[in-house]
């Protein structure tokens, strides 16, 4: 195998020759030049490292080699095709008897995990009025942890977090669908839900399996309309609870009949949805909405819902999803528990004006109509161009990349896989300057870490050391999601705990995880040499003179007892040349 | 330039950046002399940004207002001494306490908290993420900006031994954008904070503070340097072993972890002069509760933080003076789930060393619809730029405040006079 020469070291004998011959003043002129931006094409293997670091989670020891030889072209294609590649191993891994509530429908989350839950919250508070205590307290840390303590284990809510996160992190270090779950990180954080939010917990599940994952290679719209109508969507931006105002119900009910409602019944908009559809979702915070437009949207959507779960139990569960009980909830014809729902009854029956186009009442339609004029707006394509090449290109895209692919985005009617083509086959997307420019996010981090070394996870201790870097997946509680830039991600605490987590890997100190031995030990096979072809080995790339004299330094001066291997492996991974992608 | 090589221009050249570009020397001189140097004194500026936008019309109430309590029919909090159970605790005859703050009541007694109401940013925006850059950047309607104002407020970082590590810090996961452009420190955990390697600990963080050392020039490189400044300060000075003190009990939760570890940085004189921390859960759209409920459990959690805060670091709290901020305040009027949605002008606090306090500053604008901003929200009569100008001037003794507030005139006379 040959590597290509190092930049950084060429570069500095040069350096050190020029201090020779010329003195010092034209050294540093010319130190200077060569430090200088690289405007040279990058060769086949940098291309292959950086495709491998964009649409994947890294490479895999020996990935580099493999995406040299069948060209990067094929590689791209193939990627952009996930349901083309068998992925049989993961799956096998995912089955539903290790990840039980990963397989069930929201019906059955909500029978494994709610249920019990409303049960001992209604035992503890039925002791609670028996000891005649304050009635009107929230319960206290102590009842909450018996509470717990009444229902089972594999009953408890957190099981559901616990799976959902293992999985992604098994998916995103072992699929071999690799861009497939680089963009499902990216929609999930796109579409944020913050899954400790009251009945986000059992909806989560659902959103990532049936919202997000089987539209994120079709249109934007279709991505758009299914996110719309989610359960975990409507209910973390409070659409759910969004009814039309008092003059806007398509039925009167008498004054006397709404105050007597029932405790927790809604009784009018909330714009929360509507504002962040368009601002986040979709136009982008400068897209040229106003307050009304918000206002007008949140009217369009009123009456988009979850269906609540049947008469039996239904009283508790309503009061959970702060839908209010009684008579309301019994008139309504029968609603699958937990699943979008349209309540005609709930629907403003008035005429809508949304950034300057009228909506006759319509239902149901006008919010689908709304929603797909959204999908195809200028401001739109502009917004969702933006934020793709600010994942797959640079923290600053170059504004000339983003005009083009939003114009090819309203081209070709919002076709997911063909403007994410569009990008990464782009001439700005092999562009040197973009060359491993970007810092690695957490997640990012973690699993390209674990690639390297040819780990297995069961991807449940290592998502505690995400969470310590900053980036607990799926709790980012503002519906922003995620920093994609580099200044959200590099910060004291957060690179120590990288650092921290490279020796830990590399010592095999994580619980349920492992580094390939074989790997760690080449990666220590011969100090001084060693350590640069190590490096290739392991994270695919030229590192500069001073990580490569530190290393091996640190090598021949001994670690306190650790394994030589281990030390080199950890301090790579560690490294500053591992941080970027 | 890069955007990467900010951090690191800053840090290197000592010159300043403010929106819209480099300043010609006699500004950077400026600049640099715009904290006056040693801060002996060894006065501390805590902020706590509340994010989601706090309901500033429930935390301090505006009982003397009826209109409050038509806008409110199921979330108002009740009137002091109305009877009613959780009703708010009075102030001054008009405003009252939420009843969860209860444990602040002390401090606006003995005049170390004081209250700021219909304060905010006038821009209008109702986007928690532009509101929160816009505050953080302290330059409201203007998104180019590239550095956060208290990074503007620590002035040219100081080289070599006269700034510590732990001059700025921040107890969050990642750099706000408040501190960002300054050579602040974020972490969330000091027991955790450097490389835990057991017996290979110490060489081992060495190898990795020389590898960074010698890494390309930028975020990371100055990020790598910084933090093993401050490491190497953190392993001597020990703050983590610190004791609370004066049986303050903090509540469980990152508030409480965060205010906690701030007193332990500062009780262990390590340089600290600017301190930021915060805390969320206060987009209550629904169900948000008056006396009782969501906002009520926020508040308990919020007030029993700070004023354990206070209680932990006794006199010491003379040095310190902490201030509390929100994106923008929530809709007069409830919304139809018992809840509110985005407004304006909302609710600032101070408490400690310097303030003028056992007092309700600010103008108050009314309730009623003619006063409401947009027909719907408090109107803003306080920007809280003036706030943080005055309490920068009088406390940190900040001159340079056109460099802080770029674009704004911060005029003594715009004072409220909410620190003595």
């Amino acid at each position: 195998m040959r590597f290509p020469v190092s930049r950084s070291r060429s570069r500095s004998r040069l350096a050190r020759l020029a201090i020779v011959v010329g003195g010092l003043a034209i050294a540093s002129l010319i130190v200077a030049a060569l430090t200088a931006a690289r405007t040279d094409a990058l060769t086949p293997r940098e291309q292959a490292l950086h495709v491998l670091n964009r649409l994947s989670f890294g490479p895999r020891p020996g990935d580099v080699d493999r995406v040299v030889r069948s060209g990067v072209s094929s590689y791209i294609e193939e990627q952009l095709h996930p349901e083309r590649i068998p992925d049989g191993r993961v799956e096998a891994r995912l089955s539903a008897s290790n990840y039980p509530a990963l397989a069930m429908s929201n019906a059955q989350i909500i029978a494994n995990f709610e249920v019990p839950l409303l049960e001992a919250r209604r035992k503890i508070k039925a002791e609670r009025a028996a000891n005649a205590k304050a009635d009107d307290g929230e319960a206290t840390d102590a009842e909450v942890a018996k509470a717990r303590e009444l229902i089972p284990p594999e009953q408890r809510p957190k099981r559901i977090l616990e799976e959902l996160t293992a999985a992604r992190i098994l998916r995103a270090s072992e699929s071999e669908r690799q861009l497939n779950e680089v963009m499902v990180d990216f929609w999930m954080n796109h579409f944020n839900v913050y899954a400790n939010k009251g009945q986000d917990r059992f909806a989560i599940v659902s959103f990532e399996r049936d919202t997000v994952r089987p539209h994120i290679w079709g249109t934007f719209e279709q991505l758009l309309q299914a996110t719309a109508k989610s359960p975990a969507m409507l209910f973390y931006l409070d659409n759910a609870r969004s009814v039309a105002d008092e003059d806007h119900r398509p039925f009167q009910r008498s004054r006397a009949a709404s105050a007597a409602g029932t405790a927790g019944a809604p009784r009018g908009l909330n714009e929360n949805y509507a504002r962040e559809l368009m601002e986040l979702h979709t136009l982008g915070v400068d897209g040229g909405y106003t307050q009304k437009d918000v206002t007008e949207l949140a009217r369009i959507l009123t009456g988009w819902s979850i269906g609540l779960p049947r008469r039996e139990g239904a009283q508790a569960a309503a009061g959970g999803y702060g839908f209010g009980r009684g008579r309301g909830a019994m008139m309504r014809p029968a609603e699958a528990p937990g699943e979008f729902v349209f309540r005609a009854a709930a629907h403003d029956a008035g005429t809508k004006t949304l950034l300057g186009v009228s909506f006759a009442p319509l239902g149901i339609a006008e919010g689908e109509r709304a929603i797909s004029m959204l999908a195809h707006h200028p401001a739109t394509a502009h917004h969702i161009a933006h934020q793709l090449c600010q994942r797959l290109v640079a923290d600053d895209p170059p504004k000339e990349l983003v005009d083009r692919v939003a114009r090819r985005f309203l081209a070709n009617g919002g076709d997911l896989r063909d403007t994410v083509r569009a990008i990464v086959t782009s001439p700005e997307f092999f562009d040197p300057r973009y060359y491993r420019s970007k810092i690695k996010s957490p997640f990012e981090y973690v699993v390209s870490a674990l690639r390297a070394v040819g780990g297995a996870t069961d991807g449940r201790a290592i998502a505690s050391k995400i969470a310590d870097m900053g980036e607990p997946l799926y709790l980012c509680q503002p519906p922003t999601g995620y920093s994609d830039t580099a200044d959200a991600w590099v910060s004291s605490g957060s690179l120590l705990a990288r650092l921290n987590f490279a020796l830990a890997l590399a010592q095999g100190r994580l619980p349920g995880t492992t580094a390939d031995p074989g790997i760690v030990k080449l990666a220590g096979a011969s100090p001084g040499r060693g350590v640069d072809s190590a490096a290739h080995w392991l994270i695919g790339t030229d590192i500069s003179e001073d990580t490569l004299t530190t290393i091996t330094q640190r090598v021949a001066d001994g670690g306190e007892g650790a394994e030589p291997s281990t030390l080199v492996a950890g301090l790579l991974l560690g490294s500053p040349e591992f941080q970027r992608q | 330039m890069a955007p990467f090589d900010r951090r690191l221009f800053l840090k290197s050249s000592g010159l300043s950046i403010i929106a819209g570009g480099l300043l010609p020397n006699v500004f950077v001189r400026m600049a640099q002399a715009s904290t006056l140097p040693g801060n002996s004194s060894k006065r501390v500026l805590v902020a706590v940004f509340q994010r989601g936008a706090v309901d500033g019309l429930n935390l301090l109430v505006p009982y003397g207002e009826k209109v409050y309590y038509d806008a409110r029919p199921s979330i108002a909090v009740p009137r002091p001494g109305s009877g009613a159970a959780n009703s708010a605790l009075d102030l001054d005859g008009f405003f009252g306490l939420h009843p969860s703050l209860a444990p602040l009541i002390p401090h606006f007694r003995d005049r170390s908290a004081a209250f700021v109401h219909a304060v905010g940013s006038p821009d209008a925006t109702r986007s928690h993420f532009d509101a929160q850059d816009f505050m953080e950047s302290g330059t409201p309607g203007s998104k180019s900006t590239p550095d956060g104002f208290l990074a503007r407020a620590l002035g040219a970082p100081k080289t070599g031994s006269a700034g510590s590590p732990l001059r700025a810090v921040a107890m969050t996961p990642g750099m706000p954008r408040i501190l960002s452009g300054s050579s602040a420190i974020a972490m969330t955990s000091l027991a955790g904070f450097g490389i835990r390697a057991g017996q290979a600990s110490e060489p081992l963080s060495e190898s990795f503070e020389s590898m960074y050392e010698g890494a390309v020039a930028g975020t990371l490189q100055a990020t790598a340097r910084e933090s093993f400044e401050a490491v190497h300060l953190v392993r001597s000075a020990d703050p983590a072993n610190i004791p609370v003190a004066n049986g303050a009990a903090y509540p469980r939760g990152p508030l409480g972890n965060a205010l906690r570890q701030i007193a332990q940085l500062i009780k262990s004189d390590v340089g600290l002069e600017v301190a930021f921390t915060d805390v969320g859960g206060w987009d209550t759209h629904a169900a948000e509760g008056g006396g009782n409920g969501q906002l009520a459990n926020r508040l308990r959690d919020f007030g029993q933080a700070i004023a354990a805060f206070a209680q932990d670091l006794g006199s010491r709290m003379a040095d310190v003076t902490l201030v509390t901020m929100s994106e923008f305040g929530r809709t007069v009027r409830e919304n139809g789930n018992r809840g509110t949605d985005h407004g304006h002008a909302n609710v600032m606090m101070l408490l400690g060393g310097g303030v003028a306090g056992g007092k309700v500053y600010g103008k108050w604008p009314g309730l009623d619809s003619s006063h409401l901003y947009e027909n719907r929200d408090l109107a803003v009569t306080t920007d809280f730029r003036d706030v943080f100008a005055e309490v920068l001037a009088k406390r940190l003794r900040v001159t340079a405040l056109d460099r802080v507030f770029p674009g704004y005139e911060c005029a003594e006379g715009k004072r409220l006079g909410v620190i003595a």
